[in-house]
């Protein structure tokens, strides 16, 4: 491997890094200005112009903090907790194609950190991963309300797992690869996965609300019920780290369905755009056309958290096990029967 | 006869190995040895992880990703689950009778006399795959191979999950009407 390709790659992963920090960092204030907005407020606007520098405030705050720790035997994994759930949420952004190819210094430049064969099953797995940084930190705490609250999470990541999978198994079924970039390049112009699998979309949608413990599924978090759930002993930046890394995962699930249902970097007459003003302009408007629409999603969360209230533990539960992965199976069956639907011609004699 | 690895012209491939079998071995043994039974689940984890570090150098991608998924990300969050909700504490630690010791260490015999069996008795067809000149490291190819090759054998492991989890509910189910 030449030194090349490690100089370009570390640039793109430190990149991303950085847009995934800022982005999680303003959702922050974006959340409490779309929250004010939608109940007729102000929100925040003392720090900077119109409040731009509320993050930066809080950010400081939060460092600033006392330090508190339980009495804890486990003190190890009490820290191990929230670093967990941090990096978890910022690994899952190695296998997303942010952009097409860039010609640049006579070489192909491609905007992935790595085009791995099995980006899904990546995805899939640090999600996995992602219930320890809740679990560990939860029980670590040596809080019955802790321990509660990260089973809540805990049992709601695993459940909510199982039909987003099954969901996803529909859209393999029918783009036949899990390379993100393979499924970004067939959705080219405006041939989006949403307009043929939409019922595997919406699925896609509800189980991502759950995986990232939004509302209206964010019942680990509960003051009447929980206190502050598996939170609930963390301060400082400690806690921080729990906060951020909700919203850099949800920056992230944004980025995910944006690519694989809404065509990621596509838009319609990118192949025009390609002809007339070269691949480089195409491929920057690409990349704003990907963030307009990861910034749609992310609207779209706050939207949801503030419009519709919240389910009751066992709602959640039937909705998941018994209304979305039944869902989800016979949406299998019928993409295999649209995708077989000659055989299945042939064989019956018509 | 054991071979001694030349630490001095190791590979970084030979390096990462040793290092990941250390971690393997060692939190295999803690999983073992530690009192608490969550610290124990952890050490599992753990131990599972380096496993599938061991899947990557042999350079299948998906058997590690896969391994990550099932058993890090699946069966052992469940494991924490009941750990966590059961109370094992000391006092209320079931007295276990010397008979079930012994049967342990027979059964534990046995699985190793089997193990053993199977390694020494199992020709690797690998060989064979390298002569076709395809990439098995593709889940490509292994989806064909594990559904035309192995139809049968791959259904039959669906079926033995189906007659488990059915097993799981009716078991489960009958407690409650006890109750």
């Amino acid at each position: 491997m030449d030194s090349t390709i490690i100089i370009e790659k570390s640039v793109i992963i430190l990149v991303v890094f950085a847009i995934t920090m800022v982005m999680a960092m303003y959702s922050t204030l974006a959340e409490r200005k779309i929250a004010a907005w939608l109940q007729d407020r102000v929100g925040p606007n003392r720090a900077g112009k119109g409040g731009i520098l509320q993050p930066l405030a809080d950010g400081l705050k939060l460092f600033s903090k006392e330090e508190f720790e339980p009495d804890t035997p486990n003190r190890f994994l009490f820290f191990t907790g929230p670093a967990i759930a941090m990096s978890t949420a910022l690994m899952t952004s190695a296998v997303i194609p942010w952009g097409d190819k860039f010609h640049l210094f006579g070489r192909d430049i491609i905007l992935q950190a790595s085009n791995i064969d099995n980006a899904l099953l990546y995805i899939f797995a640090i999600l996995s991963i992602g219930v320890y940084g809740i679990m560990i930190g939860g029980w670590a705490s040596n809080n019955k309300f802790s321990l509660m609250g990260a089973v809540r999470a805990g049992s709601q990541m695993v459940s909510y797992e199982i039909a987003m999978g099954l969901s996803m198994i529909a859209l393999l079924m029918m783009t036949g690869t899990l390379s993100l970039r393979e499924i970004s390049l067939q959705q080219e112009g405006m041939q989006w996965n949403v307009f043929y699998q939409p019922l595997s979309f919406l699925i896609f949608l509800i189980c991502s609300f759950a995986e990232t413990n939004r509302t209206p599924f964010d019942l680990a978090e509960c003051e009447s019920e929980l206190i502050g759930g598996y939170h609930t002993e963390y301060s400082s930046m400690k806690m921080g780290f729990y906060l951020f890394a909700e919203y850099a995962s949800m920056f992230i699930s944004s980025t995910i369905l944006a690519v694989l249902f809404f065509g990621g970097y596509n838009y319609p007459g990118i192949s025009w755009a390609v002809e007339n003003w070269g691949v480089n302009i195409a491929n920057l408007i690409g990349i704003g056309v990907l963030f307009a629409k990861i910034c749609f999603f992310i609207f779209f969360y706050m939207w949801v958290r503030w419009t519709i209230p919240r389910f009751r533990y066992d709602q959640l539960m039937n909705l998941g096990w018994k209304i979305l992965i039944p869902l989800s199976i016979v949406n299998i069956m019928i993409t295999g029967i649209v995708i077989l639907r000659h055989e299945i011609a042939v064989f019956l004699g018509f | 006869m054991i071979h001694i690895p030349d630490f001095a012209h190791a590979s970084t491939v030979q390096i990462i190995f040793c290092f990941l079998a250390f971690i393997t071995l060692l939190t295999a043994f803690l999983a073992i040895f530690s009192r608490n039974p969550i610290h124990s689940a952890l050490y599992l984890v753990i131990s599972f992880f380096s496993i599938a570090g061991h899947y990557l150098l042999l350079n299948s991608q998906f058997l590690a990703i896969v391994h990550v998924i099932v058993y890090s990300g699946a069966i052992m969050i469940l494991f924490l689950f009941t750990i966590m909700l059961m109370n094992l504490n000391k006092q209320n630690e079931v007295h276990k009778p010397r008979i079930t010791r012994l049967g342990a260490i027979v059964s534990f015999c046995l699985i190793c006399i089997v193990l053993i069996m199977i390694f020494i008795n199992s020709k690797p067809i690998e060989g064979e795959y390298i002569a076709t000149g395809e990439d098995y490291q593709s889940i490509n190819v292994l989806g064909r191979v594990l559904l035309n090759e192995y139809m049968v054998p791959f259904e039959f492991a669906s079926i033995l999950l189906l007659t488990a989890m059915i097993g799981v509910v009716l078991l489960s189910k009958k407690e409650k009407t006890e109750k």
